[in-house]
C-alpha cells in the first residue's frame, strides 16, 4: 500500500478582497486560516488561531516586518510570528502552521493536503 | 585518524554535550554513537508537563544532529561495558568499541518498596511514555460510568510532585498529594515558606498531606487504595509516584567504578572517572561525592567534557553547582537561593512572613548581620533576581528592608564586581562591565557576547540598570523601523506636513513598520486631525482595538462602550442599551468610568449594533483608544447638600470637549463638587475639585500598576480659564510625550517636573500657549463620530466580517456559558494554569 498524498487547491477570494499590509480570516473546511498581503503583493496563508492565548484572531493582528521578514502581531498578547514560516519569533517553541498559497486568475487559492490510497 | 565516542543516554545532557563536541570539533576528530534507551529524538524533560498541556513531542524536541559523524541508536539499552577492552555491550548481543566513553545515563524515579507499587493503576513521571500512560489511564477513569469524583494519589510533594498534581487535575482528576517530610518541596523552602506554599497549593484545589508515608496500595474491586502511615485510606483512581530520583548508575558499579555514597559515579572536578577513558555527567554523575538533580550543573558538566575530549583543560566549578532555584509552579512563585536553610554555623534568619498578601520571605545573614548567606521567597520571587547574586557579598542594606514590601529596591549599584548577575551562564558584574567597556552598549548586545540573560532571563531588569549605571544612555528610538522617539516622530510629521505611514517610514525610517510604531504614527495622524482614523492606509496602522473600534477580550470578540458624557444618562438611554444588550445576548458590566461595557460582541455584529445605538443618540465612547475616556463626575450642587458647583455640567462640558483626541496613552479625568472629592478626581490625568469660587486644577494622576494622586497645578481659577489651561496641558502632552507614557511619568521626566510644566503652560515661557490651543480648537472642530462614520461608509463596514469567503459564519471557536444569569466566554480545555519553569 502506498500512501497518494494529493494537494487539493481551495478557492478563498479574489485577491483584491484582500488589503495591503492587512489580514483577513478565512474559513477553509472548519479549519480557520489568516491571509495576509503585503506591501509586495505576495499573499501569506497560516493558521487564524494564535497559539499564546487561544483565541482565532492573528488576522486581525498588525503587519509590519522584522529584519525584513515580513509578520504579524498578535492582537491578544502581541507575540510576533513570521509569515514565511509561522515561527513565533519573540517564543522560538511557538509556532504556527503554514499554509500555500497561489493566486490563479486573480484567486487567491490554499492548499490542503488530502490524504488518499 | 578519526576516534570513536560512545555516549550512553539519549536525553538532554548527553544531546548537550553531543552538540557542543560537534560545535568546536571542525577537524572531525570524533566520530559519536549515541545510544539511548528510549524510542524517541532527545527531548526538553524539565518541561514534560507541559505535554500534558497539549504541546507535543515535535514541541519538546531538541531537534536531531543531522550530521555523518553523530549515529543515533534509539531503543537501543546498553546491558554491559568492558573496561579491558573498550567496548560496550547492547542487547542484542552486538558490541561497540570505543576510545572514549561518556555515561550520560540520567537517573531513574525513586519507588518508595511498599507492597502494591507494581499494581495496574500505578505510574511514575519521568518520560513521555509515562506521561502516555497516565493520561490513557486517567481517560478510562472519566469514561468509567458511576458516580463520584475521579481521584490520584500522587507519592511526593516536591517539585516533580506538585507538577504531577497539576497534570492530574488538567486531565480531570482530583489530586491528592502525600509527602513524607513535614512540608511541601523540603528541599528548595523552609517550614515557613512550606506553610503558605501549601496553602497557595491547596486554593486550586489540589488536597496535601504532609508528614505522613504511603505504607502500601491495595486493589479495591478495580480501583486503588493508599493506605498511610497515619492510618488513614485514600481511594484512587490513579496513582502516581514523584517521590524523587536516584541516580542511574547500575551500568557503572557492574564494570567496578566507584559510586558515591547516595549513588552516582564518582567523577573529578573533569568530570572523570577514574578510567581515563570513562566520563561521567548529568544526573548520574556525582562530582566530588555529590549528585546534582538540575539540568544547568548537567549542560555545565557536557561542556567540560567535550572542552575536555578536544584537549581542552575546562574544570566544573564551584559557581556551575549553584543550587539557587527560581519556579512557578501552578502559578506560585517560588525560589531559593544560597544556604536556604541557614546551614552555616551561626547563621540568622531573617522572616518576613504575610499570610494575608500570600508572600513568605527569608534571608539568612551571617551571625554579624554583614553577609548575605541565602534566602527563599514563596508568593513573589521578584526579588530574586537582584538578591541572588549577592549571596557572599556583603549587605547593602538592612536585610529586613531588602524584603519588606516598599523597602529597598536593589539595582545594579548593590553589586561587587565579583557577583554573578546570570547564575545560568554564569556571568559576573564585572564581566558585563568590561562588556560594556567593549562596546556592548545594548541589553541585546550584552547577551550576545556575554550570554547573560539567555536562559531564564530572570537577570535582564539588572543588565538594563548596569547599562544605566556603566553611563550608557539607553536609545529612544522607537523600533527597528524608527531611529527617533515618539515627540521626535510628532514633530517631524507635523513640520513637513506627511499624512501617510508610508511616506514617513520612505522618508525617515526603514522597513514597513511593526506593532510598534505603527499604532505610533496612527496615533500622531489622528493628533493632527488626519480624517477618519480607519481610512485608506490608515486602517492599516491601527491595534485591533482601533481597527475594529471596539476592544478585543480574551477570547476574540469584543467589547462595545457607548459614550455616557459625565456618567449622566437618561432612563431611554438606559433602556436602549439595556435593549441592544438584550437583543444580541450581550454581557454588561457597570465599568469604573461611570458607563455601560457590553461584551461577547462577534466583530460581524458590531455594525448592527452600533446602527441601533447611533440610531438612538449614542457615539463612540474610545473605550478601545489612546484617546480620552471619560470625565467622571458627582452629582455636585445640582442635587447634593454640599455641593460648591456643577460638577456634572463642567465633566459634560470637558468630556465632549475633549472626546475623540488621539495621545500618547489613555487620558482620564473626573469633576468633584467640593473637597469630599466623590468623583476621585486626584486619580485622573486631570482631575478638578471645585471650591467656594472656582475650580483647582490637579494633573499627572493615576490608577493602575502604581497608582499616583494629581498634583495641584493652579487653584481657584474660574471655568474659562480652567478649560484653557487643560487645553493647553493635553496638547502638550500630546507632541512631546512618549509613546505609551501617561501623564505621571511625563511630568516626573520632564527637566524641571511640575514646575516646568507650570511655567510652560500658564506662564507661557516657551510661547508656544498660543499654538497649543489653536492645537486645541482645530481639534474640537473636526470631531466627528467615528462609529457614524464607519456605519455612512460601505467600503469602512465591509471589513467587519467573519471570514473573507463566509462572511456572516460566527468563529466557531466562540461559545459561551451562562454565570450568574449572562453570557460569559465558555472555559477553553485543556485550561492552562501555568507551564512551570525552572532556572538556576
Amino acid at each position: 500500500m502506498t500512501a497518494v498524498v494529493v494537494t487539493v487547491w481551495t478557492l478563498v477570494c479574489r485577491v483584491d478582497q484582500l488589503e495591503p499590509e492587512r489580514g483577513a480570516a478565512a474559513l477553509l473546511d472548519g479549519r480557520q486560516v489568516a491571509l495576509f498581503r503585503t506591501h509586495e503583493g505576495t499573499v501569506h496563508a497560516i493558521d487564524n488561531l494564535d497559539p499564546c492565548s487561544g483565541a482565532a484572531v492573528l488576522s486581525r493582528g498588525i503587519v509590519g516586518d522584522r529584519g525584513g521578514v515580513p509578520t504579524v502581531a498578535s492582537p491578544v498578547y502581541k507575540q510576533v510570528f513570521s509569515l514565511l514560516d509561522g515561527t513565533c519569533l519573540d517564543e522560538p517553541e511557538v509556532r504556527v502552521d503554514v499554509h500555500e498559497v497561489r493566486i490563479r486568475d486573480g484567486i487567491v487559492e490554499i492548499a490542503t493536503p488530502w490524504a488518499g490510497r | 585518524m578519526t576516534r570513536e565516542l560512545v555516549v550512553v543516554g539519549h536525553g538532554m545532557v548527553g544531546h548537550r554535550l553531543v552538540a557542543a563536541l560537534r560545535d568546536r570539533d571542525t577537524d572531525g576528530t570524533w566520530h559519536v554513537t549515541v545510544l539511548g534507551e528510549e524510542d524517541r529524538p532527545a527531548y526538553d524533560r524539565v518541561a514534560l508537563s507541559s505535554y500534558v498541556d497539549g504541546r507535543t513531542e515535535d514541541d519538546l524536541s531538541l531537534g536531531t544532529h543531522d550530521d555523518p559523524l553523530v549515529d543515533v541508536r534509539r531503543a537501543t539499552s546498553v546491558v554491559g561495558i568492558d573496561r579491558e577492552a573498550c567496548e560496550v555491550r547492547i542487547a542484542t548481543g552486538e558490541t561497540i568499541g570505543y576510545d572514549a566513553l561518556v555515561l550520560a545515563t540520567g537517573s531513574v524515579p525513586f519507588v518508595p518498596p511498599v507492597p502494591g507499587r507494581d499494581l495496574l493503576g500505578c505510574f511514575v513521571y519521568r518520560t513521555l511514555d509515562d506521561l502516555d500512560a497516565i493520561t490513557a489511564a486517567a481517560e478510562a477513569a472519566m469514561a468509567r460510568p458511576g458516580p463520584g469524583r475521579r481521584s490520584a494519589v500522587v507519592v511526593g510533594g516536591g517539585l516533580l510532585g506538585l507538577e504531577a498534581a497539576r497534570a492530574m487535575r488538567l486531565l480531570g482528576l482530583s489530586p491528592h498529594v502525600v509527602e513524607i517530610a513535614p512540608r511541601l518541596m523540603p528541599v528548595q523552602v523552609d517550614e515557613g515558606g512550606g506553610a503558605l506554599l501549601r496553602s497557595l497549593v491547596e486554593r486550586q484545589d489540589i488536597a496535601v498531606r504532609c508528614g505522613v508515608s504511603v505504607t502500601g496500595i491495595a486493589d479495591d474491586r478495580g480501583r486503588l487504595v493508599a493506605q498511610l502511615s497515619d492510618g488513614v485510606e485514600l481511594d484512587a483512581d490513579l496513582v502516581v509516584f514523584s517521590a524523587g530520583i536516584r541516580a542511574a548508575d547500575g551500568l557503572a558499579r557492574a564494570t567496578g567504578l566507584a559510586v558515591g555514597e547516595r549513588g552516582g559515579v564518582l567523577v573529578d572536578d573533569r568530570c572523570r572517572t577514574a578510567d581515563e577513558h570513562v566520563w561521567a555527567v548529568g544526573e548520574c554523575a556525582a562530582l566530588e561525592g555529590r549528585t546534582y538533580g538540575l539540568v544547568a550543573p548537567g549542560y555545565a558538566m557536557a561542556e567540560v567534557v567535550a572542552d575536555r575530549l578536544l584537549g581542552g583543560d575546562a574544570r566544573m566549578t564551584p559557581a556551575e553547582l549553584d543550587m539557587s532555584t527560581q519556579l512557578k509552579l501552578l502559578g506560585v512563585d517560588v525560589a531559593s537561593f544560597g544556604d536556604a536553610h541557614a546551614t552555616t554555623e551561626g547563621a540568622l534568619p531573617v522572616v518576613i512572613n504575610d499570610p494575608v498578601a500570600g508572600t513568605y520571605a527569608k534571608l539568612v545573614v551571617s551571625d554579624d548581620a554583614a553577609t548575605l548567606l541565602g534566602g527563599v521567597l514563596v508568593g513573589d520571587a521578584s526579588r530574586y533576581a537582584a538578591l541572588r547574586p549577592l549571596v557572599g557579598a556583603a549587605l547593602p542594606a538592612d536585610p529586613v528592608a531588602l524584603i519588606a514590601p516598599n523597602g529597598v529596591e536593589l539595582g545594579a549599584d548593590a553589586l561587587p564586581d565579583s557577583a554573578q548577575v546570570c547564575s545560568c551562564n554564569a556571568v559576573t558584574k564585572g564581566a558585563l562591565r568590561s562588556a560594556v567597556a567593549e562596546g556592548a552598549h545594548t541589553v541585546g548586545a550584552l547577551k550576545a557576547c556575554t550570554r547573560a540573560g539567555t536562559s531564564c532571563g530572570s537577570c535582564v531588569p539588572l543588565l538594563k540598570s548596569i547599562l544605566v549605571r556603566e553611563g550608557v544612555e539607553l536609545s529612544t528610538a522607537l523600533c527597528e523601523h524608527f531611529a527617533h522617539s515618539r515627540a521626535e516622530l510628532f514633530e517631524i510629521v507635523a513640520g513637513a506636513g506627511i499624512t501617510t505611514f508610508s511616506e514617513l517610514v520612505a522618508r525617515h525610517g526603514t522597513g514597513r513598520g511593526c506593532d510598534v510604531c505603527k499604532p505610533v504614527v496612527a496615533s500622531i495622524l489622528a493628533s493632527l486631525g488626519g480624517g477618519h482614523i480607519l481610512a485608506g492606509e490608515q486602517a492599516g496602522l491601527q491595534d485591533t482595538n482601533d481597527r475594529f473600534l471596539a476592544n478585543m477580550q480574551r477570547d476574540g470578540t469584543y467589547s462595545v462602550v457607548p459614550r455616557v458624557p459625565g456618567g449622566e444618562i437618561t432612563p431611554d438611554g438606559l433602556i436602549v442599551i439595556g435593549e441592544v444588550a438584550r437583543d444580541f445576548g450581550l454581557y454588561t458590566k457597570i465599568t469604573g468610568g461611570q458607563r455601560i461595557d457590553m461584551f461577547g460582541a462577534r466583530v460581524e455584529q458590531l455594525p448592527a449594533i452600533w446602527r441601533r445605538l447611533v440610531d438612538a443618540g449614542f457615539e463612540s465612547g474610545h473605550a478601545y483608544g489612546k484617546a480620552l475616556r471619560t470625565v467622571k463626575s458627582c452629582v455636585g450642587t445640582t442635587w447634593c447638600r454640599f455641593g460648591q458647583q456643577d460638577s456634572v455640567g463642567l465633566a459634560v462640558e470637558l468630556e465632549l470637549r475633549y472626546r475623540g483626541l488621539r495621545s500618547p496613552h489613555k487620558i482620564k479625568s473626573g469633576v468633584s463638587g467640593c473637597a469630599r472629592e466623590c468623583a476621585e478626581a486626584r486619580s485622573k490625568d486631570f482631575g478638578i475639585i471645585a471650591t467656594e469660587t472656582g475650580w483647582n486644577l490637579y494633573v499627572g494622576g493615576n490608577g493602575g500598576f502604581t497608582p499616583r494622586h494629581a498634583d495641584l497645578l493652579v487653584s481657584d481659577v474660574d471655568t474659562e480659564t480652567l478649560v484653557r489651561l487643560v487645553d493647553r496641558f493635553l496638547m502638550f502632552y500630546v507632541r512631546t510625550a512618549d509613546r505609551l507614557q501617561r501623564t505621571a511619568p511625563w511630568i516626573e521626566a520632564m527637566e524641571g517636573g511640575l514646575d516646568h510644566l507650570r511655567a510652560v503652560i500658564v506662564d507661557d515661557s516657551l510661547g508656544i500657549c498660543a499654538d497649543l490651543e489653536a492645537a486645541m480648537a482645530a481639534h474640537v472642530a473636526s470631531y466627528t463620530d467615528e462609529w457614524a462614520g464607519v456605519l455612512a461608509d460601505d467600503e469602512k463596514l465591509l471589513r467587519f466580517v467573519s471570514f473573507v469567503n463566509a462572511p456572516g459564519t460566527p468563529d466557531p471557536t466562540i461559545s459561551f456559558v451562562t454565570e450568574r444569569g449572562q453570557p460569559v466566554p465558555a472555559p477553553r480545555t485543556p485550561v492552562l494554569i501555568g507551564i512551570p519553569e525552572v532556572g538556576s
